[in-house]
């Protein structure tokens, strides 16, 4: 097992020069999730139109990893359904407690394939996972709001 | 403190990395072990493994039940260990070693029988592990007493100036800690018990990183309390200590319930053995007090004066080597002054997780995080660090091999 695995030039790549990144006006819901074993952070907004996504913004900080993965992330489901989301969320979940077993589906993860090293790594799965909870919680909060406001 | 030079020649680490097996392994085929993740846990010498072996093969009993052959044996080595802990750190007597789970156990239990309530103030520091945090939190939080800290200065130091503000006549204890496992600073206890003292208050000093590290003696510190850990001091995981004079354990209520503890018991109420026993309810770690007993011994051999020299010295070679690579700072004294091996560094803007994760795959196993001692982080601005940790097994050659590794790192992320 090489680091170089984990390490792949995509992901170098967006940690370098995240997507998307910086926390922009107007959103739905916005929270903030922590990685309390590595003090990573992130605060999520997402703007939802209708059942799509109009923008999901972000401020972060932490390794390589979870930078990498929050603007991959925004790459997967901006300007998409929410439905779309929702499936790339599943499938990168099942990549990252696939323990380097599964070959991921580029269709549906797009750069977010470059991750699969990184489920061999289990302390660092929680550093790819970070921004993805965090999209998934913010998401079913504005879908609540929006739902809510809307009867 | 003062440091014998001569002290230096006791240690011969080559004989001595022989007795720790694990300093051997490779971590993959071809990639030898450095470890520098001590202050996490120290490794284990061969006769620490051998005294608990030995323990369950030919003496497993329960102690104080009984009185076969077995069950004396047992006691004897629970017993005889704990005399080995307070001749160690200079205690008056054996009855004043608590054994517990480990240090956090210690702190909690003080933070449950030291008296405060409302009105009163507990004190500690910014730079204090959780363990020696959350507990006081929690106690102030049922009690409706307040806590209070002692702030950091930029280069890793208690703020003494905060002292005359912070610690007042409402003060009733002052916990600290006596090596700070993120910094490595080593705190003046003489000033800081004096100030506690003129008001009145305990004091509770957290040793887990000082006792493993250098000749600790508690008639001398002049505390009420002290608590350290076995694993951090060549011991077993799963045992702690806590030290504090017979006169407050007989005064403190006790703390968990339980077999031992006890004097007589009715249903209606019971009364309390005497200390240490009051304060280890059921049955103790009797295994882990046996290779206890054997991490003091070969502690007290090698000698914690010598200890201490080559580990400030590794120390000093580690700071100027590790400060020779460009765009790394120290968090916490820059220099070997009142400081200990436990280095914390950024790296640039790399974050921790990356540079651990490559230094591993060098070998090199260092500690990333907020190491517990998040508000300290926060106070310095990052939101964790890489440590590098050492122990009287460490050599320069696991500095050298750190340093290198770190310049790879570098080079990888094109830092
Ligand atoms: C300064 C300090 N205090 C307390 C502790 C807690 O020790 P333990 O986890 O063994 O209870 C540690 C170790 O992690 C420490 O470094």
């Amino acid at each position: 097992m090489s680091v170089d695995s984990m390490y792949q030039e995509i992901i170098l790549d967006h940690y370098k020069n995240p997507h998307h990144k910086g926390l922009r006006e107007p959103y739905d819901a916005q929270v903030h999730h922590l990685n309390p074993t590595c003090g990573d952070e992130i605060t999520l907004r997402v703007s939802l139109d209708g059942e799509n996504v109009a923008d999901v913004s972000y401020d972060s900080e932490g390794c390589s990893i979870s930078q990498a993965s929050a603007s991959v992330l925004t790459d997967l489901v901006i300007g998409r359904s929410v439905a779309h989301g929702q499936a790339a969320y599943d499938a990168f979940v099942e990549l990252m407690q696939s323990k380097g077993q599964l070959e991921p589906d580029e269709d549906v993860l797009e750069d977010a394939v470059a991750f699969a090293g990184v489920s061999k790594y289990p302390a660092r799965v929680k550093c790819a996972l970070l921004a993805w909870m965090a999209w998934r919680d913010a998401v079913l909060q504005a879908a609540a709001d929006v739902s809510g406001s809307a009867s | 403190m003062t440091l014998d030079p001569a002290a230096k020649l006791a240690i011969d680490i080559a004989r001595i990395r022989k007795d720790f097996p694990i300093l051997d392994r490779e971590v993959r085929p071809g990639v030898p072990l450095v470890y520098l993740d001590s202050a996490a846990t120290s490794q284990k010498p061969a006769q620490v493994l051998d005294a608990m072996r030995d323990y369950y093969e030919r003496h497993n009993a329960n102690v104080h039940r009984g009185i076969h052959t077995l069950a004396e044996e047992a006691t004897a080595i629970y017993e005889g260990a704990r005399a080995k802990v307070a001749t160690f750190v200079n205690a008056s007597s054996p009855s004043e070693i608590v054994f517990t789970k480990n240090s956090s156990e210690a702190l909690n239990l003080l933070a449950h029988v030291l008296p405060f309530g409302p009105g009163d103030d507990v004190v500690v520091t910014e730079m204090e592990h959780h363990s020696n945090l959350v507990p006081w939190q929690l106690a102030t939080q049922r009690t409706g007493a307040t806590l209070k800290w002692i702030g950091l200065t930029d280069d890793g130091r208690l703020d003494l100036d905060d002292l005359d503000r912070v610690i007042t006549e409402r003060t009733k204890v002052v916990s600290f800690v006596h090596q700070s496992n993120l910094l490595g600073t080593i705190n003046p206890v003489d000033a800081m018990v004096a100030k506690a003292r003129s008001v009145g208050a305990r004091v509770v000093l957290d040793c887990s990183q000082s006792v493993p590290h250098m000749g600790v003696d508690v008639q001398a510190l002049g505390v009420d309390a002290i608590a350290f850990t076995g694993h951090k001091m060549l011991g077993p995981t799963g045992i702690g200590v806590l030290w504090a004079p017979l006169a407050r354990l007989e005064e403190w209520p006790p703390f968990l319930g339980g077999g031992e503890m006890i004097d007589e018991v009715t249903m209606a109420g019971s009364t309390w053995a005497v200390p240490p026993h009051k304060y280890e309810a059921g049955t103790p770690p009797i295994a882990e007090a046996a290779g206890l007993g054997a991490a003091v011994d070969y502690l007290t051999d090698v000698g914690m004066d010598a200890v201490r020299v080559h580990e400030h010295e590794l120390t000093a070679y580690a700071l100027e080597q590790l400060q020779s690579i460009e765009g790394l700072r120290i968090i916490g004294p820059p220099t070997a002054e009142m400081r200990g091996g436990a280095i914390s560094f950024a790296l640039g803007d790399l974050h921790p997780h990356d540079v651990g994760q490559l230094l591993d795959e060098h070998g090199i196993a260092v500690r990333v995080g907020h190491h517990c001692a998040r508000p300290a982080c926060l106070r310095y601005g990052v939101p964790a660090t890489t440590r590098a940790s050492v122990h009287l097994y460490s050599s320069t050659e696991d500095i050298d091999a750190l340093v290198e590794g770190l310049r790879q790192v570098k080079v990888f992320f094109g830092a």
